[in-house]
């Protein structure tokens, strides 16, 4: 069972790195781009038996810093 | 002093930390290996160095916080044992949640390597007894990932508890409220992203940071 993690950064906490890609898009003349933030996909391969409830708990120990950011989880067929 | 320094993977500020304990102390810190599960007994402080643990892998000092010795220190600064992180350390002591707040990467995206200038905020701290409050010293930092960032909330908590032991004189990394160091609740714990370390003789171009070990050898003997 494949699932995937989203992890962002919470509103409001600035983003350094979405900034830079931002610049760069400008820099190679694409326009109309308003805003960029960068986050992480991390897709985990589990056994049927590993509950959302699981998946939480390992976003809330290791995969996301719920101090800055923020995650969604995903199931994928 | 009875002092320990942790070594994760990665780890590359940890001699440093040893030299400057020993220098200061005259006593040999114990090296410890990121998989124990215990530390040696009667610790008076444990350093957790700079360096890139696990290649910074996901975030900043996220896997160190999560390595079986890391449970052990944690243990050890409820007991009262002094824990001094530096720059990778302090990320670490953050994502062990010993210390508020995360360090994001720096606002200029590019690694900042040099020597700052930092205001000592707190100088009641076991770390900070041998400056005076609002000296400016001078100690480097070298980090891509120093820019303190904590809810309004927690950043005027630690500025009304004197938590924040230093602070950057100008902007460095894009710190909220320039804060370089902190101070846990008990007083027992400082994360800074500064290296004391590599300021502790003349030949460093400096000794600002020898007084952090000085003051840590006067408080815990």
């Amino acid at each position: 069972m494949k699932t995937r993690v989203y992890v962002t950064l919470k509103k409001g906490v600035l983003d350094p790195q979405g900034k830079a890609i931002h610049h760069a898009l400008e820099g190679l003349g694409f326009a109309g781009v308003n805003d960029v933030r960068a986050g992480k996909l991390i897709e985990l391969d589990l056994d049927e038996g590993v509950s959302e409830a699981d998946v939480e708990a390992m976003c809330r120990k290791l995969l996301a810093n719920t101090v800055i950011e923020n995650y969604r989880i995903e199931g994928a067929a | 002093m009875k002092s320990a320094v942790i070594v994760f993977p990665g780890s590359n500020c940890d001699r440093d930390l040893a030299v400057a304990l020993e220098q200061v102390s005259g006593t040999r810190p114990i090296m410890v290996w990121h998989r124990e599960t215990e530390l040696p007994q009667g610790l008076d402080l444990i350093g957790v160095p700079g360096g890139f643990s696990y290649g910074d892998y996901l975030r900043s000092g996220a896997m160190a916080a999560r390595s079986p010795v890391m449970r052990a220190v944690k243990e050890a600064s409820e007991r009262g044992v002094s824990v001094l992180g530096v720059c990778n350390g302090f990320q670490i002591l953050t994502e062990a949640e010993m210390l508020p707040g995360a360090l994001m990467r720096n606002s200029t995206i590019s690694f900042v390597c040099r020597d700052v200038e930092l205001s000592v905020e707190n100088s009641q701290s076991a770390f900070t007894s041998r400056y005076s409050a609002g000296e400016r010293i001078v100690i480097p930092v070298a980090h891509h990932d120093g820019n303190y960032s904590a809810d309004r909330e927690t950043l005027d908590r630690l500025e009304g508890e004197g938590r924040i032991a230093f602070r950057y004189s100008g902007e460095v990394n894009g710190s909220a409220r320039d804060i370089a160091g902190i101070i846990n609740e008990s007083g027992n714990v400082l994360g800074m992203m500064p290296h004391p370390e590599r300021m502790i003789e003349p030949a460093h171009g400096g000794t600002d940071g020898r007084r952090l070990f000085e003051g840590l050898l006067e408080a815990i003997g």
